[in-house]
């Protein structure tokens, strides 16, 4: 088999980050538009249907004139699994996602959002110092590459909570923690939207578990039965709150509510949630060794 | 809850006592785009805006845009932002420059139903990330100042059935925000106790 040049690879990587970048902005995945569609469909506050029927009217309008979704770019987010046996490096493929978001936000021309976290001074073409922000898992026995883009708009980042939570506040502390979180946001993370929850590991751990619950398809449930049974209680507790699409009042608060978790020490209980907007973007290319992309808006 | 076309900005004041919250409306006319550092400029930095803001609607706005070659902008996607952080410039707003009305999205807490009560003014909900749609409703910007703020400039938009929103606060000292917190604070409780 012919050496492939890392070079190659690694403009593939480049070219398939500007497309996951764009596209996630401009075409929601399936399940987020059935869901919206469901949840128009069950809402009963006169200004709740407004807004979910204005949603729904911006989907259609972002489809036919190729336009975004929502104008918040906002600070790309990448998850990547890398197969042992993928042959670019991950130094190569962080450089790789770099210079494909930059490239995405001057060609197409993307608003950029970022800036210094002092000045406030802008850094570039939605890059700077350690953004975008890749996460990384590695897989035994593969030589591919995943990457998925979650574009991540500042309304809802701005609405996530850390507790730690002590070991005798048990599985209520973390129920009462995320039902106040949320009602404490009202309608500042456009509702209605998907909760993510990070439960266990360590203050960090737990947050970076919610923003991995928040990038999965809607409605999906953890495979751990004790945990996906969390989820359906604290999805029905949510949508029980009032506050509904926008803050506005309403039977729908949220789309859905998805726990990814870790175990803990055994003096730690620590509970994340991280907000994810209406607008879920979320996209990804399966790249293999030889650089050839397919790419999923499913995933 | 009733439906109405107001076009901004407004000469009679009567045209906001007349909405209330829950209310739907849609704009015409001419609007302002601002955000943060457009508002800490004027009030924190005391340094007057180029536009008359007087009967103004605001829309807490950072565009996308495009630069064409005759300096003028084009808009490539625009929406609006969560107001809550910029609810302190709302007093200062309606008393010295005559704001009245404020758009934008998630809503403003308790403290602004005070001044937009004293001054006439009502806050505006916009729904949060429909920015495709709201994009469509921008006929045109018309001008721009401050342009080293970008994107937190000031900026002018002639708009056309722009909407629809909401009366999230009126000049009456209604809140919708402040009552669905109140109803799901009560909620919690009831929750909390099924835990």
């Amino acid at each position: 088999m012919p050496q492939l040049l890392d070079t190659d690879l690694q403009g593939a990587v480049e070219d398939a980050a500007a497309h996951l970048y764009v596209w996630s902005l401009k075409d929601i995945p399936q399940d987020l538009r059935d869901a919206l569609k469901d949840a128009a469909g069950r809402e009963t506050s006169v200004p709740g249907q407004r807004v979910l029927s204005t949603i729904l009217k911006n989907v259609d309008v972002a489809d036919s004139e190729r336009n975004l979704v929502c104008q918040d770019t906002g600070i790309a987010v990448y998850t990547c699994r890398v197969g042992e046996h993928f042959p670019l490096h991950p130094a190569r493929i962080y450089e790789a996602l770099r210079d494909g978001t930059a490239r995405a936000t001057l060609e197409h021309p993307l608003r950029s959002n970022a800036v210094h976290t002092i000045t406030r001074e802008n850094t570039g073409p939605n890059v700077g110092h350690r953004l975008p922000i890749v996460h990384w898992e590695f897989v035994q026995d593969w030589d591919g590459l995943d990457v998925k883009c979650v574009p991540k708009g500042s309304g809802s980042e701005n609405m996530s909570f850390l507790k730690m939570c002590v070991p005798a506040d048990g599985v209520k502390g973390i129920k009462q923690f995320v039902l106040e979180s949320i009602v404490g946001a009202g309608g500042k993370p456009c509702p209605p939207g998907i909760v993510g929850v990070g439960i266990g590991g360590s203050a960090d751990y737990a947050m970076y578990l919610a923003k991995e619950a928040i990038a999965r398809p809607i409605g999906t449930r953890n495979s751990d039965p004790i945990v996906a049974q969390l989820e359906d209680e604290l999805y029905g507790l949510l949508n029980e709150t009032g506050i509904g699409p926008m803050g506005l009042g309403g039977d729908v608060t949220v789309l859905n509510c998805h726990i990814e978790h870790a175990d803990t020490h055994m003096t730690l209980n620590p509970v994340a949630v991280n907000y994810q907007c209406w607008a879920a973007r979320r996209a990804t290319a399966h790249i293999a060794a030889d650089g050839t992309t397919d790419f999923d808006r499913e995933a | 809850m009733a439906t109405h076309e107001v076009t901004f900005p407004i000469t009679d004041p009567a045209e906001i006592l007349k909405l209330r919250a829950g209310d739907e409306v849609v704009v015409q006319g001419h609007i302002i785009g601002i955000r943060d550092r457009t508002q800490i400029r004027i009030f924190d930095q005391g340094i007057e805006p180029p536009m008359d803001l007087t009967g103004a609607f605001l829309l807490h706005t950072a565009p996308g845009v495009r630069k064409l070659d005759d300096g003028k902008y084009e808009k490539v996607c625009i929406g609006t932002t969560t107001s809550a952080r910029m609810v302190r410039f709302t007093e200062p707003l309606g008393a010295q420059y005559g704001v009245r009305a404020i758009c934008g999205k998630g809503g403003f807490p308790d403290e602004a139903i005070e001044p937009m009560r004293t001054h006439g003014m009502v806050y505006f909900a916009i729904v949060g990330g429909a920015a495709a749609l709201e994009t469509t409703q921008i006929e045109e910007i018309e001008e721009v100042a401050w342009e080293e703020l970008m994107p937190e400039c000031l900026w002018k938009f002639r708009v056309k059935d722009f909407g629809p929103l909401t009366v999230g606060i009126d000049a009456h000292g209604n809140s919708l925000y402040h009552d669905v917190q109140t109803a799901a604070t009560k909620k919690l409780e009831e929750l909390y106790a099924r835990l």
